[in-house]
């Protein structure tokens, strides 16, 4: 691991709405190839941090560098297609289509017709499509949903639409996955049958992963490196361990409101 | 026959103004009311070319449409970038102001009749210049709909954010929806303008921009099939009843209302009505009673 260059730097990142700051002073950085997580007690700015970093917020103060390249003042598109997805807390599938289309549309990136070539049909239309089917294909073969993908995605049980929202992020081929409370609402078989997939997709599609998680077992259980927030500040910083025996944390968080949930 | 034949040809104009409503309300998810504008700008703008400009007649008329479709597209590039960043009913609000923003400038210009109306137009526009394209345009719109600009257009319709989040330029997907539509709005002005003769500024009142709206719900959103069909019934309904007089408009009405309530996805709903179309319903059923099935033997799995 190369200590030097970290895929994803917040550096004094601050958010205020009106006079609330949601989120004051934050620094952290996720390193490549790690499965980083973000902790906090509800509202305490973790959320709004992965709105940040994907655009859907602009910044008030600091920076974001992605591959130490400023992205913070990038259209949320852009900084998608520039290789950071994610998913969302309350589940944001495209709920009318079905599950292969949720796939196939967002693989679009991955094909290089323009609207003329579409409209008309041109032999690049048809090379091109062939490739996006094929893509979206294999990514659902890889994360099981092969199945299921002619059902319409809001007909879909809870974990197989979390599932889904994952594979369609993971359409764009990102460096690095933002995950927000994967593991709300599954029980305790769900929630380790979905650490092993997100331990799998990272090894497969070689890439980073940053976690939002109210589930201790699956932060401790899987991240390399935990950041804690409370009331948009940073509390702690360091490995599972180091964060699990800080007092600070313990009675912020862990020892005060045991199973915040 | 001439009667059946003038209902087909105005079933044609509309259906191409329609299918541009289609692609931006029933698959981008914007809802217009002032479309009607956008076929008012085509339908002077071609007025313009094919009675004043004292052309050829060969070069004229194709001249005329391609001048009304692009102004109405150009036109719809400045409404676009003023309006397409307002969320929800505020763009349809915008658009109800355009609408009746274009009548009222057209009812000042005296070079096109003000608001008396512009007679003794050319008659340009036949029955086969119509069909041809009709067909050209639902094959373009079909087209552009199954591509990944299309595609793209359907996932904001879907979830504009989880879009974005897709890497979906959520701004020129709804660009690209709305000057098509303009465009196809301008090319069904252009038709209507070189085959009744006659304009007046009153033709393109709000209640034109509703109408062509409720084609577009009434056959369904998002399914190109429910909007052709949409289209034939809507505008031949007041023509089979005509012999009512008053009461064809009433009933024009009624069935507007009795799809809504009985059947508020539209006729065909989000469906198309072509083999693959029909194959996906299906398909899709099956996997979901197989979800189902497979479901109900796991939770029996545990309790037994």
């Amino acid at each position: 691991m190369n200590e030097a260059l970290p895929l994803l730097e917040l550096e004094g990142l601050t958010k205020r709405f009106g006079g609330l700051a949601a989120v004051n002073n934050v620094s952290f950085k996720v390193q490549e190839g790690s499965i980083s997580g973000l902790i906090g007690p509800n509202g305490a700015g973790k959320t709004t941090i992965f709105n940040l970093i994907t655009g859907v917020y602009k910044v008030t103060e600091g920076r974001i560098l992605f591959q130490g390249k400023p992205i913070h003042d990038q259209e949320p598109y852009k900084i998608a297609c520039g290789g950071v997805t994610r998913t969302f807390q309350n589940i944001r599938l495209f709920k009318n289509l079905s599950v292969f289309d949720n796939v196939y549309t967002a693989c679009h990136r991955s094909a290089h017709y323009n609207l003329f070539e579409s409209v008309f049909r041109l032999p690049n239309y048809w090379k091109e499509e062939k490739i996006l089917k094929e893509k979206a294909r294999s990514l659902l073969a890889i994360m099981g949903l092969e199945d299921r993908q002619d059902i319409n995605a809001n007909n879909l049980p809870y974990g197989l639409q979390r599932r889904l929202e994952i594979t369609r992020a993971l359409a764009l081929d990102p460096k690095l996955l933002l995950l927000d409370e994967p593991a709300a609402g599954m029980n305790p078989d769900e929630t380790e049958h979905l650490m092993k997939i997100i331990g799998e997709v990272r090894r497969m599609f070689n890439l980073s992963v940053l976690v939002i998680e109210h589930h201790m077992d699956l932060i401790m259980g899987i991240c390399n490196h935990i950041h804690v927030l409370n009331f948009g500040c940073t509390l702690a910083d360091g490995t599972a361990e180091s964060v699990a025996n800080d007092p600070k944390v313990v009675e912020a968080y862990l020892g005060a409101e045991e199973e915040t949930k | 026959m001439d009667y059946i034949q003038g209902i087909a040809v105005l079933i044609g104009i509309n259906l191409i103004a329609v299918l541009g409503l289609s692609i931006l309300t029933g698959f981008t998810g914007l809802f217009s009311f002032g479309h009607g504008g956008f076929m008012a700008i085509g339908a002077y703008v071609s007025a313009i070319v094919s009675s004043r400009l004292d052309l050829p007649h060969p070069i004229a008329f194709p001249l005329a449409i391609l001048a009304g479709a692009l102004s109405a597209a150009l036109i719809s590039v400045f409404i676009g970038k003023l309006t397409l960043n307002l969320k929800g009913d505020y763009f349809c609000i915008a658009t109800m102001g355009f609408g009746e923003a274009v009548r009222i400038i057209l009812n000042n210009v005296n070079y096109v009749g003000g608001a008396r109306g512009w007679a003794n137009l050319p008659q340009f526009t036949t029955w086969w210049i119509v069909l041809g394209l009709c067909i050209v345009c639902v094959v373009v719109t079909w087209n552009l709909i199954n591509s990944r600009q299309g595609r793209n257009l359907v996932a904001v319709r879907e979830e504009e954010l989880a879009a974005q989040m897709a890497g979906v330029d959520v701004f020129r997907s709804k660009m690209v929806a709305l000057i098509v539509s303009a465009a196809l709005a301008g090319i069904a002005g252009a038709l209507m303008a070189n085959y009744i003769q006659f304009l007046r500024p009153t033709m393109f009142n709000m209640a034109k921009s509703t109408d062509l709206t409720i084609m577009v719900i009434f056959g369904g959103l998002g399914s190109i099939s429910g909007t052709i069909a949409g289209t034939i019934l809507l505008v031949s309904l007041p023509e089979v009843f005509r012999n009512f007089a008053q009461w064809r408009l009433v009933i024009y009405g009624l069935a507007v209302i009795v799809i809504m309530v009985g059947r508020p996805q539209g006729i065909m709903g989000g469906v198309e009505l072509t083999p693959s179309g029909i194959r996906k319903i299906f398909a899709a059923r099956r996997a979901k009673a197989k979800l189902d099935a497979e479901l109900k033997a796991a939770e029996q799995g545990e309790v037994a």
